[in-house]
């Protein structure tokens, strides 16, 4: 809930400053959707997985629960190494987060984003670790409980994120 | 259970799939657009909240999904407020020259905000 409010302020501050360009190219110029259509889809696929890796912890198939968990954090690492490659040919093009109050607000957001899939990663090897060396118990179950929420509740805030910076900022 | 994920998944990529082509291909155009991926958005946030996050499929007493309603409505006031207010705030300096809002700034600022 906390998070959501995070999120929903950066959205604000997003969609208000998203005109304020400083005379820079803006969102239309900037971004490639095929790139970003390329995160959503490995984003979507992990949690994919994660609700998967789930129904395995629930039906107690350790092999396939952490086959589908290791899936989970390749995917997770896919979608920032796409996302960091994003934001570096952003920079190196001379569009860094003090060009303009639009790419302030643009990488505070994403970048923000992006942080919390990167503390999700630590967590979820931190769960695999746990599973490799003491197995599955009731208390990892809700452990892995806990993460899936946090894991879609991710991949929810990317479709707007999707929607409104990528594909909103494009289609205007 | 598998089934819940997997019509999620299928249906949200579709979803998602379909913004990108009416985006990349322009197949509507101006707020047309934006209202067509707005409503594609939503619909997706639904079916992901009830098939991965399994919300609104808990027995009677629905705490959870009243909170999250609850928080939804909080939302919904404070960036819906945060724009309408700013936009506003764009919309009165936009009648002002450059000179009279030097002055509005200045006098501001001399009342000390």
């Amino acid at each position: 809930m906390t998070d959501c409010m995070l999120f929903a302020s950066l959205f604000a501050v997003y969609a208000v400053s998203q005109t304020a360009t400083a005379n820079l190219p803006g969102p239309k110029d900037l971004f490639e959707l095929p790139l970003v259509m390329l995160e959503t889809g490995l984003l979507l696929l992990s949690s994919f997985t994660c609700g998967l890796a789930l129904v395995m912890a629930s039906r107690g198939k350790i092999n396939h629960l952490l086959g589908f968990l290791v899936a989970t954090f390749i995917l997770g690492i896919a979608f920032l190494f796409v996302e960091l490659h994003e934001f570096r040919t952003l920079i190196s093009e001379g569009y860094d987060w003090s060009a303009s109050a639009f790419l302030s607000s643009f990488f505070v957001l994403v970048g923000t984003h992006g942080l919390h899939i990167f503390i999700g990663l630590l967590w979820l090897l931190v769960l695999i670790v746990l599973l490799l060396r003491k197995g599955l118990s009731e208390k990892l179950q809700h452990k892995l409980k806990l993460f899936s929420l946090f894991w879609h509740f991710l991949d929810l805030v990317w479709i707007f994120i999707f929607t409104i910076v990528y594909l909103g900022g494009v289609a205007i | 259970m598998i089934r819940a994920y997997v019509i999620g998944f299928v249906s949200s990529l579709l979803l998602t799939i379909l913004a990108f082509v009416c985006v990349q291909f322009q197949l509507l155009s101006g707020t047309q657009l934006l209202l067509a991926i707005g409503v594609l958005a939503v619909i997706q946030a639904i079916v992901q909240l009830y098939y991965f996050l399994h919300l609104g499929s808990e027995a009677k007493p629905r705490v959870r999904l009243m909170t999250f309603l609850f928080m939804f409505l909080i939302l919904l006031i404070i960036v819906g407020g945060s724009i309408w207010i700013m936009h506003h705030l764009n919309y009165s300096m936009m009648q002002m020259t450059p000179t009279e809002k030097d002055y509005y700034m200045n006098s501001q600022r001399d009342k000390g905000f």
